[in-house]
């Protein structure tokens, strides 16, 4: 009796695959992939992330600068476009000036690190939806991803996209990004963790199939990672 | 208590002794689950802590303390968030089949702390920290016990939605808002693991004190011996 009801606990034991290095990777890759999978389920694409008064900004100066190598690429403002490819009506390569012809919406959202730290910023720049249209985006793809001149990279999911807050963003705090921001143009969306807000973009293409996903993702972090 | 309550055969002695199904199964498995989940959890979250080990500004940045990486688990964040989001879905999970277990099965009794128990909470407090006379048991938990369990439930039920408060601050902004912010909502969530690391504390100190039996009857349901009547 007593013996068979012990039997009875022994699918605990499967949780032992945890612990063995061969099964632990794969286990964990499905457990992250799930939450990803449960995350994309929790988005609400006309929910929007609260905004702030300017008295409860973050003052520019203690708003943290954290990047993978550099804190200044060398960019060429000049010399800079975006290069635009994939499922779109209109690809090339698209000026600072071509962009900001869109409406410049201006938010003051938090923005959330991975670390456990935030800071309520204020940024300024076009709506991504909007430049999605203006080059003719098949907004069925599934994913938007961007290229920078660090080497950073990133994939953001359509549906985040295509939120009202997700912003091209070339200010902040009303003034023109700075180098260790992410200059000329960088991404601003507070719906997401911090290392989504890629920095220095110099290329953006909307497709449904990956080669990579993004800097940290491809080692380890979440992909989804919503707010 | 409506417990079976059986005679069964001591294997050495051949007395007969009274035993109780005391812990059902679901119960049981929910238990041994969830000690593997909160160890888990428990240590990705102190990792997870060490990448900004602080509930202030990052700049400038004051560090509360410094949690030493060999009591972590996950070797780096990105380690940690893995198994932090993996396991918690096996701690829900854990958590909805228990409390839905509990509650149509009514098994709920056995450890809800009801008004009915406050005047039987003075006696065992006299008596556990004070060496008082031991109150007569008339039910597997005693009003302490109860107390000490409905409120370490309350607590992971706290865990959960405090975690979400800081993992979904936009979907669950309304979380947040009940926690009073998204910075307390992080106060919270770390502050919770210290207390239920303080309960099971306490909790495998009264399980050494109880004895074999006691202990037993978390693995197989059977308590030998019960020190309560039972029908």
């Amino acid at each position: 009796m007593n013996r068979r009801e012990l039997l009875k606990l022994t699918p605990i034991v499967a949780l032992g695959a945890f612990a063995i290095p061969k099964f632990q990777k794969p286990l964990l890759k499905a457990g992250l992939g799930f939450s990803d999978l449960m995350s994309a389920g929790f988005f609400r694409p006309g929910h929007l992330a609260r905004t702030f008064s300017d008295s409860e900004l973050t003052p520019f100066s203690q708003f943290p600068v954290n990047d993978y190598d550099v804190d200044d690429p060398g960019v060429e403002f000049d010399k800079w476009t975006l290069t635009v490819s994939g499922s779109v009506a209109k690809p090339g390569n698209y000026t600072l000036d071509q962009i900001q012809t869109l409406p410049k919406y201006r938010q003051n959202t938090r923005h959330v690190c991975v670390e456990g730290w935030d800071v309520i910023g204020r940024f300024g720049g076009a709506r991504l939806s909007d430049f999605l249209k203006m080059i003719g985006a098949d907004t069925t793809a599934r994913f938007v991803t961007v290229e920078c001149a660090d080497d950073y990279y990133e994939t953001i999911d359509m549906a985040s996209a295509l939120h009202p807050q997700t912003l091209l963003c070339y200010e902040m705090y009303d003034q023109p990004l700075t180098p260790e921001h992410g200059a000329p143009l960088r991404l601003a969306m507070p719906t997401k963790i911090g290392y989504k807000q890629a920095k220095y973009l110099t290329d953006l293409k909307v497709t449904s199939v990956l080669q990579r996903v993004g800097y940290w993702e491809d080692q380890g972090y979440s992909y989804f990672y919503g707010l | 208590m409506s417990t079976p309550t059986v005679n069964i055969e001591d294997e050495k002695t051949g007395e007969t002794i009274d035993a109780v199904y005391e812990h059902p199964f679901i119960v049981r498995l929910c238990h041994w689950v969830n000690v593997v989940a909160l160890f888990v959890m428990m240590g990705s979250g102190l990792q997870i802590f060490r990448a900004f080990p602080s509930f202030g500004a990052k700049i400038p940045q004051k560090d509360l303390l410094h949690w030493p990486k060999a009591f972590a688990i996950g070797g780096w964040l990105g380690g940690a968030l893995q198994w932090h989001l993996t396991f918690m879905w096996i701690y829900i999970a854990t958590g909805l089949l228990y409390l839905g277990y509990q509650i149509f099965s009514g098994n709920y009794r056995q450890v809800l702390f009801t008004p009915r128990d406050i005047p039987g909470v003075w006696p065992m407090v006299r008596h556990y920290f004070f060496f008082g006379p031991k109150p007569a048991a008339s039910e597997p938990y005693n009003p302490l016990q109860k107390h000490a369990y409905t409120s370490v439930i309350g607590l992971g039920v706290l865990s959960v939605l405090t975690g979400f408060a800081v993992w979904k601050p936009i979907q669950f902004s309304w979380l947040g808002w009940m926690m009073g912010g998204f910075h307390l909502a992080r106060v919270w969530h770390f502050l919770i693991m210290w207390v239920m690391l303080a309960f099971i504390f306490g909790h495998l100190v009264m399980v050494v004190l109880h004895g074999w039996n006691n202990f037993v009857s978390m693995l197989t349901g059977w308590k030998k011996e019960p020190e309560y009547p039972t029908q």
